[in-house]
């Protein structure tokens, strides 16, 4: 059991609502989480969710609608000020300053804090090198990549030490060179003892930086645990894709599916593939040709993260 | 001060003061071309050339000797209210809908009193070096009575030019389209400017139109700030204006406050 000075984040029964009485959207419905110190902890979900909503309650600029939340032992509605002081956030969109220079951003944002002038300029410095940016200090920010601002996102996230760090969707809209370069940035914190708090709709990422996540669907969490904890309680360890081309018009996969539906724990039908979820997927596979089943291909592999959301959110388009 | 209380306002303007730094460093040069510009530019225009067919009493002048002594200090009190809206309109809106400054301010330890006041701090100040330009730039003129006189006028211009840019910058932060300001600018701004008093007499508007020009902010700066510079001071009336100035400094501020919190802490 967690001490009460291990947990960095603790909620219970969160709520949050936007609107006028009578006619509101409740974007969080309730939800219990507890983060402890020095894990990274994600927040997954499709858009609407409620990720961000949360995100914004725990970086105490959003009020709490209904329920309790302590950030770092503290209550936000009556210690804003001195929890935001040891926070760390990186939003969604990039809130740098366009006007200033990338060392500027820095050094501005660190005397919000009121770290003193002179240390804030070694700090900048320190920052720079630490996400690769020293070479760009005094370039303006318009002219960096995306994958930079990102970068110096972070950067700036960091310049008060904070004990807690939020990354509200960092790498969305990143190559997959400067996402790695980011990860490795987020390692490097996490080694270093700083708690982390992302939320992503990536699971590889979710996979790769997350000791503990919950997924949450329409305001509510409806799971949690460790990626691999997760992937044991909500899928199978294997997949079986046995693709077909895309079904004619008027046409569906389902009558394929029937005949395969005994050789798994689950089936799913997509347009153009059937899936068979079961422990061992080469047996399926063998079993699906003794039966003189002939997909255009099969491909068996591990189930991952994604398998997991995917079946707790549903695959419908979130907009 | 208590860190679980948070931070005073003075230590909250002391740690936004570099930015209004940065910013003042990169935009200088663009406002004070316009500073000295614009008030030449009045000042020929209205006072010399138009002023120069003018030829009143100074009875129907509120006191001024010329037309230019009388349209002067109120130029530049309309002047000030056209800097306040200037610097509370688009530049407020762009720190979250452009370039979002606000929200980053806000993820720190400052609250959205720090972030207002440090705003309008830097508006006042813009309105301090403005307003002294025009003074200078329409001494040589001879316009001026006293030397105690401009400088108080110059006290009430400013004052002027806060209220409004507190009641502006109120009004930004509640709506949520740029449009909005066409409406402001059309049926605020250009009607006070012209019919506020700073060109003809507000008793040239006739009874009832002078007492509506009475009821409007500009009129209670264009009028003290005539009073002051002519030297020909109803004191009564100039305490009304001062008490009706610092009102709207002080509503317009705790209303701006409101607005920014309901806006960007939600």
């Amino acid at each position: 059991m967690p001490t009460v000075t291990d947990l960095m984040i603790s909620a219970r029964g969160l709520r949050k609502s936007f609107g006028r009485p009578g006619e509101e959207l409740e974007a969080v419905r309730g939800i219990g989480v507890d983060v402890r110190r020095g894990e990274a902890f994600g927040f997954l979900g499709p858009n609407g969710a409620g990720k961000s909503s949360t995100m914004r309650m725990i970086a105490a600029v959003s009020p709490v609608s209904g329920g309790e939340l302590r950030i770092l032992g503290l209550d936000p509605a009556r210690h804003g000020p001195a929890i935001r002081a040891r926070l760390g956030v990186c939003p969604q969109d990039d809130t740098l300053d366009v006007d200033l220079t990338v060392r500027d951003n820095l050094y501005i944002y660190g005397r919000y804090f009121g770290i003193p002038k002179g240390e804030m300029r070694d700090r900048a410095d320190e920052l720079l090198d630490f996400v690769q940016l020293t070479d760009k200090a005094r370039a303006k920010v318009d002219d960096l990549s995306g994958g930079m601002k990102r970068r110096l996102t972070i950067a700036r996230s960091l310049v008060n030490r904070p004990d807690l760090l939020l990354l509200d969707e960092p790498t969305t809209g990143l190559d997959p060179q400067a996402r790695h370069v980011l990860w490795d940035r987020l390692f490097r914190l996490k080694q270093s003892g700083v708690t982390l708090v992302l939320t992503t709709h990536y699971m590889d990422e979710a996979e790769q930086l997350c000791d503990r996540l919950v997924v949450m669907d329409k305001g509510l969490v409806v799971a949690e645990g460790s990626p691999l904890e997760l992937i044991r309680t909500h899928t199978t360890r294997e997949v079986a894709e046995l693709r077909l081309g895309v079904a004619a018009v008027g046409e569906t996969h389902d009558a394929l599916a029937a005949q395969v539906s005994d050789l798994g724990e689950r089936v799913e039908v997509l347009p153009d593939r059937v899936l068979v979820y079961g422990h061992d997927g080469d047996e399926v596979v063998a079993k699906v040709h003794e039966r003189g089943i002939q997909p255009a291909a099969v491909l068996v592999r591990r189930t991952t993260l994604e398998d997991v959301f995917l079946r707790l959110t549903g695959r419908t388009l979130v907009d | 001060m208590d860190a679980a209380a948070g931070l005073s306002v003075r230590e909250g303007l002391g740690r936004l003061a570099d930015y209004w730094v940065v910013v003042y460093r990169r935009t200088w040069r663009g406002s004070v071309i316009s500073s000295f510009a614009s008030p030449l530019f009045y000042v020929l225009a209205m006072g010399v050339l138009l002023g120069g067919f003018i030829e009143a009493d100074p009875d129907t002048l509120e006191g001024a000797t010329s037309y230019l002594a009388f349209v002067v200090p109120g130029l530049i009190a309309a002047h000030a209210m056209q800097t306040a809206v200037g610097e509370t309109t688009w530049p407020v809106m762009s720190m979250w809908k452009w370039n979002p400054v606000y929200p980053s301010m806000l993820a720190t330890p400052l609250t959205p009193t720090h972030v207002v006041t440090a705003h309008l701090g830097f508006v006042a100040f813009r309105l301090a070096t403005t307003c002294a330009v025009y003074m200078v730039v329409v001494a040589p003129f001879g316009v001026f009575e006293s030397w105690w006189g401009p400088l108080l006028a110059y006290v009430a211009q400013v004052i002027t030019g806060l209220a409004f840019a507190a009641l502006v910058y109120a009004f930004t932060v509640r709506i949520s389209s740029e449009e909005a300001f066409g409406v402001l600018f059309r049926l605020g701004v250009f009607p006070l400017f012209l019919f506020s008093g700073a060109f003809f007499p507000i008793a040239n508007l006739g009874e009832v139109g002078a007492w509506v020009a009475r009821a409007t902010p500009l009129w209670h700066g264009v009028n003290l700030s005539r009073m002051l510079a002519l030297d020909h001071v109803t004191w009564w009336v100039a305490g009304v204006n001062t008490v009706v100035l610092a009102a709207l400094v002080v509503v317009g501020w705790r209303l701006s406050v409101r607005g920014l919190t309901r806006k960007l802490v939600a």
